[in-house]
């Protein structure tokens, strides 16, 4: 198992992985995470790296450990980063589609189109149990 | 507490050719350091030093916090596994029975699992083996000995992919659970980068740089795009490198991009892409003599 090729920190990087599982629902509330242990075994890299990705989720607080078990996800943390990645979606990712459909010349109504177009055909996972 | 390894003013003159210059680095345990440069940087003689094996002409170095040489009670603590090592007229089980014995921390099981992993026949004469087979064979005794301080030289050297990806995982998990100090030199630097929590490089018997692994990731950046473009985002910047087809540029450049560089960088429609370690090794020995390499050393 290898990472994305993206070129902020490793232990970054894996934290975001680990992030997205939570977000998307993947890993529950109240669910175990993997060790550090894991992570390193998984990802193929330094356990001291794996250690340091579950640090920056726990300083989120969005896992918590439990002494002599394991650190688990923290009640709420699915909310907090939905609220979180809400906020920052206009500028992740409608901006460079507003970019490149005007680089493009698509025009707004054409990109609205395009919009309904693709929610009507994609299947989304969110984790929320219907 | 003292390091595991600890080196300083180190040299090593051949005649007239020096294959070590002035090298000074510590080592805490446990870590696992990459120890990187080109063909005849040195690296193995480093080992062979720091495995008493091989005297320094001048400098001092200390393995838990004793001279290595000639010392019994810090060579059981250390294990060399060589490159292209050569063994005794002996069968496969001869060397492990005989590691077996020299290594207080030898594990049997781990050993027994490597064997078969690697698929090493134990009643094969070891001069029968393929030179893979061999370096099996290394990688097997390496790791089995458990010592707490582990140094391989070129662990991957014959190896195919599927046995380097083995050795990778075996490494990890022997690691995690048995922390320890491990230095490994290797040619495949891309592919062992995410192991590492320390880079070293050598360069003609210097030591270029001496970094934790984390800390380089996205100190250079290479930049491709219109030559105008190019220069805009560049503009202050130390640049390493830089070659031209038409009218496209790519510039190595040195230093962390933020968000509104990336976002420049975007609207310039330039291409940003990571400099491996591999590259960034590379670049550390081309650049060692220049300052520019000081956003690097000092993230």
């Amino acid at each position: 198992m290898s990472l994305p090729d993206g070129d902020g920190p490793i232990f970054a990087q894996i934290a975001a992985e680990l992030a997205n599982q939570i977000a998307d629902g993947t890993v529950g509330e109240g669910e175990r995470v993997a060790s550090s242990n894991e992570i390193s075994a998984f990802y193929r890299v330094n356990p001291a790296t794996a250690a340091r990705s579950l640090t920056v989720l726990a300083e989120q607080g969005l896992v918590e450990k439990r002494r002599g078990v394991g650190m688990f996800v923290a009640k709420g943390a699915r909310e907090r980063l939905v609220q979180e990645r809400r906020r920052g979606f206009a500028d992740r990712y409608l901006r460079p589609l507003v970019v490149e459909a005007a680089r493009l010349g698509i025009g707004l109504d054409e990109l609205l189109g395009l919009v309904r177009e693709e929610l009507t055909s994609v299947e989304v996972t969110t984790g929320v149990k219907a | 507490m003292t390091p595991a390894i600890s080196a300083a003013g180190l040299e090593r003159r051949y005649r007239d050719h020096r294959a070590l210059a002035d090298v000074t680095f510590e080592v805490g345990t446990p870590c696992i350091t990459g120890l990187l440069g080109r063909n005849g940087a040195g690296k193995s003689t480093l080992l062979r030093i720091l495995a008493g094996q091989e005297f320094a002409t001048a400098g001092r170095v200390r393995v838990f916090g004793a001279e290595p040489l000639e010392n019994d009670t810090v060579l059981r603590r250390m294990i060399l596994v060589r490159d292209n090592q050569t063994y005794p007229d002996l069968r496969v089980r001869h060397a492990v029975a005989a590691a077996s014995l020299l290594y207080p921390n030898w594990d049997a099981d781990l050993a027994g699992t490597l064997l078969d992993a690697y698929e090493l026949p134990p009643a094969r004469p070891i001069k029968k083996l393929s030179r893979g087979m061999r370096t099996a064979l290394g990688l097997t005794i390496g790791l089995a000995a458990r010592a707490e301080l582990t140094l391989f030289d070129e662990p991957c050297a014959g190896l195919d992919g599927v046995a380097r990806a083995l050795f990778y995982d075996q490494l990890l998990a022997d690691y995690a659970a048995h922390p320890r100090c491990i230095v490994l030199s290797t040619h495949l630097i891309d592919e062992a980068a995410e192991l590492l929590d320390r880079v070293l490089v050598l360069d003609r018997g210097r030591l270029v740089l001496d970094a934790p692994a984390d800390d380089l990731r996205g100190t250079m950046t290479s930049v491709t795009g219109q030559a105008g473009s190019v220069e805009r985002l560049i503009a202050g910047r130390t640049t390493l490198n830089r070659c031209t087809l038409g009218t496209q540029t790519t510039a190595v450049m040195v230093g962390r991009l933020d968000d509104r560089d990336r976002e420049l960088a975007d609207h310039l429609r330039l291409r940003l892409e990571r400099v491996t370690l591999q590259q960034l090794a590379g670049y550390a020995a081309e650049y060692h003599d220049r300052t520019v390499l000081t956003a690097v050393r000092t993230p």
